[in-house]
């Protein structure tokens, strides 16, 4: 009798349980899951292609000037027009407003790929597409969109972003730049520093304050034409790397711009500028794993092809460890990357995400560089050889954008989040 | 008068920039894992169909492809590149490492027909097996006129006008449509893919058969014996005169005493 009652119990809650089960899975968004877990091991055929077509571009359009452009410090005009002609200055515009329509994933392959040819040209792309259209693109109005969005699509223009100055970087918070607003104009007046894109862009996102009481929720975003009056540039920053980047100063000394230049709602700067960035940062990670996988490869290559102790030095197990700790280092990066783009297309929270991606990116970047000039020995040294010119690019990658120092602090601030500790 | 209708030939190879490996049993070469491209002559034919339609001189054109699975992909790459459709001829691996020229130039005459197509468009050769035969075969089967080599296609009334690169110099010829025309180098350089034509590539169709369905028989009819790396190159000798050069031709007996 027992028996046949715990049986009979036993399938009761058997079924309530296969019940639960199925109406848990119609709700979880399986489809998708599915897809995410499977972009991971094996990219969707769109993605795939878009990946060939930005190596085979890299590969024949930028890898063979890359050199030059950097020894001249040479924005690279051309390039950026081709760029703009594929469709990479605008991945994740929407295609009703004139853009590509990709997803935030395709987009860091894109830059991935880009970036392994040149990291110059991956910067100025990642610039226009991150820091600048995105922004606008959340927070602007049609007349906006149709002034400052759909001009810089295609190559024909492209933006820059103004938020760090001279007296702060991090400490975001603390901008000293101003914005006063008279009868119907905004009057600009302050300082903005390390700004990619400084001298070709032709407008800016400015963040400048507009009620100091208010700290950090005093800060406003602006849309800002160059040329303007009032507007001038610094001198072109001498870099050490990314050198076809140019970076300089913008100096605003009483420089006036039209009532509606202000982008979003006042107050709303400082947000706007943390929800930017946040993407930002998986370009940035994309861009360090270009100039990773770059160094990786040029190290490869040479050791297959330096004789020393008569044979080639990829036989040595002292090679063969840093190529296997470069390979683990980008591929590792990579898959954060890709996490967090995906959970970014998917509307989920990715912060933390994107915070990991551009720490370990960037560090997999300087880590690879350095591994690559070890491998190719004196010949990693010389301008012969692209190795000098990553190990140079790949620095800037753990300080813009957010240190790493901050990225960690990002990273820990949501990992005692996540488990209920405010702290 | 409307667009003519254009097959486009494009075959999956190894990937030119990739260093070709024998396989241990001398039986080929290594293909597993190795990466693979559209032919680069294919790509030129596809990138002249495409500019021809965007002259609306052509009004549609259909990719084929012949080969196992993974031939999808260079079938998505020309419809990226401006090809409306594909038709993959899906041939299993086995089969595949025996199927040669005339195998797919009877394939292509069936779909050509099928099709009902004014102008096959092919690389010269594929880079993987040079063989420079497909193009020629298929005129031959299909009884229409071909223009090989060609480095320049003009459209004239009803005509083609190609300027063709041959061993003396440059030819032009004139072919009547329906015609086969095979691409040489310079004839264009091919495009890049769009990201929004990669999108529009997605949509596009793409439909499987097999030889069968054309009624073509792809049992192969030669045999490959061995395959071997070519011979390491010796290295040549520097002579001080042209005396000595004239007495080392003829102790080779390379020129007559």
């Amino acid at each position: 009798m027992a028996a046949a009652t715990a049986g009979a119990l036993g399938r009761i809650r058997h079924s309530f349980l296969r019940r639960q089960l199925l109406s848990f899975r119609r709700q979880l968004p399986c489809t998708q899951a599915q897809r995410s877990v499977s972009s991971l091991i094996d990219l969707p055929e769109t993605h795939a292609l878009l990946r060939k077509t930005c190596r085979d571009f890299a590969e024949n359009e930028l890898m063979p000037v890359a050199g030059q452009l950097d020894k001249e410090h040479k924005f690279p005009q051309e390039q950026v027009k081709k760029l703009g002609e594929l469709g990479l200055l605008c991945v994740d515009v929407p295609e009703s407003e004139g853009g590509t329509g990709l997803d935030y994933l395709a987009y860091a392959i894109a830059v991935e790929e880009i970036s392994r040819g040149c990291a110059s040209t991956g910067c100025i792309m990642s610039v226009n597409n991150s820091l600048y259209l995105s922004p606008i693109m959340k927070f602007g109005t049609k007349e906006q969109k149709e002034r400052f969005l759909k001009p810089f699509l295609n190559g024909d223009s492209i933006g820059c972003f103004a938020l760090s100055e001279p007296g702060n970087g991090s400490d975001a918070g603390a901008a000293t730049t101003t914005a006063q607003l008279t009868s119907d104009k905004w009057i600009l007046n302050g300082t903005k520093a390390w700004i990619t894109n400084g001298y070709e862009s032709a407008a800016a996102v400015v963040f400048a304050t507009t009620d100091k009481k208010q700290k950090h929720k005093g800060i406003s975003a602006f849309l800002v034409p160059k040329p303007t009056d009032g507007l001038s540039l610094g001198k072109k920053e001498d870099k050490l790397g990314i050198r076809a980047t140019s970076t300089c100063y913008l100096i605003f000394e009483d420089c006036s711009i039209p009532q509606d230049c202000l982008l979003g709602q006042p107050g709303m700067g400082f947000k706007i500028a943390m929800q930017t960035l946040d993407a930002g940062r998986i370009g940035i990670a994309a861009q360090a794993l270009g100039i990773a996988q770059a160094s990786l490869d040029c190290a490869v290559e040479y050791a297959t092809k330096r004789q020393s102790f008569g044979s080639p030095i990829a036989k040595l197990q002292a090679i063969q460890i840093k190529v296997a700790d470069m390979q683990v280092r980008v591929e590792s990066a990579r898959l954060l990357t890709w996490k967090a783009a995906m959970l970014k297309d998917a509307r989920r929270s990715f912060t933390k995400e994107a915070a990991m991606a551009k720490l370990a990116a960037s560090e997999a970047a300087t880590f690879n560089a350095h591994s690559a000039i070890q491998v190719l020995g004196g010949m990693g040294y010389v301008t012969d050889m692209p190795a000098e010119r990553h190990y140079r690019d790949a620095r800037i990658t753990e300080i813009y954008e957010g240190t790493s120092e901050i990225q960690r602090i990002v990273i820990a601030s949501n990992v005692f989040k996540e488990l209920g500790h405010n702290l | 008068m409307s667009g003519i209708r254009v097959l486009v030939g494009c075959k999956r190879v190894i990937d030119y920039a990739v260093k070709i490996r024998v396989k241990p049993d001398k039986s080929g070469v290594v293909t597993d894992g190795v990466k693979h491209s559209m032919n680069p002559f294919d790509e030129i034919a596809v990138e002249e169909a495409v500019r021809l339609k965007e002259k609306k001189i052509v009004s549609e054109i259909v990719a084929v492809s012949c080969g196992p699975t993974q031939c999808q992909e260079v079938l998505r790459t020309a419809m990226a590149m401006g090809a409306d459709r594909a038709i993959h001829v899906e041939v299993d691996p086995a089969t595949y490492d025996h199927l040669q020229p005339l195998h797919v130039a009877k394939i292509l005459s069936k779909v050509a027909q099928e099709e009902k197509v004014d102008l096959v468009l092919t690389g010269k050769q594929a880079i993987d097996d040079d063989a420079n035969q497909t193009g020629q075969m298929i005129a031959a089967l299909l009884d229409w006129p071909q223009a090989t080599f060609a480095s320049k296609v003009e459209k004239t009334n009803g005509e083609l006008k190609v300027l063709r690169e041959i061993d003396g110099g440059l030819e032009t010829i004139k072919v009547r449509l329906p015609a086969v025309l095979t691409t040489d180098l310079r004839l264009n350089q091919p495009r890049y893919a769009t990201l929004p034509n990669i999108m529009k590539a997605k949509k596009k169709p793409l439909v499987k058969k097999t030889p069968a369905d054309y009624g073509v028989d792809v049992t192969p009819r030669q045999k490959v014996l061995k395959v071997e790396d070519p011979p390491v190159r010796q290295a040549g000798a520097k002579l001080a005169s042209v005396e000595e050069l004239v007495a080392k031709l003829r102790d080779a007996g390379l020129i007559p005493t």
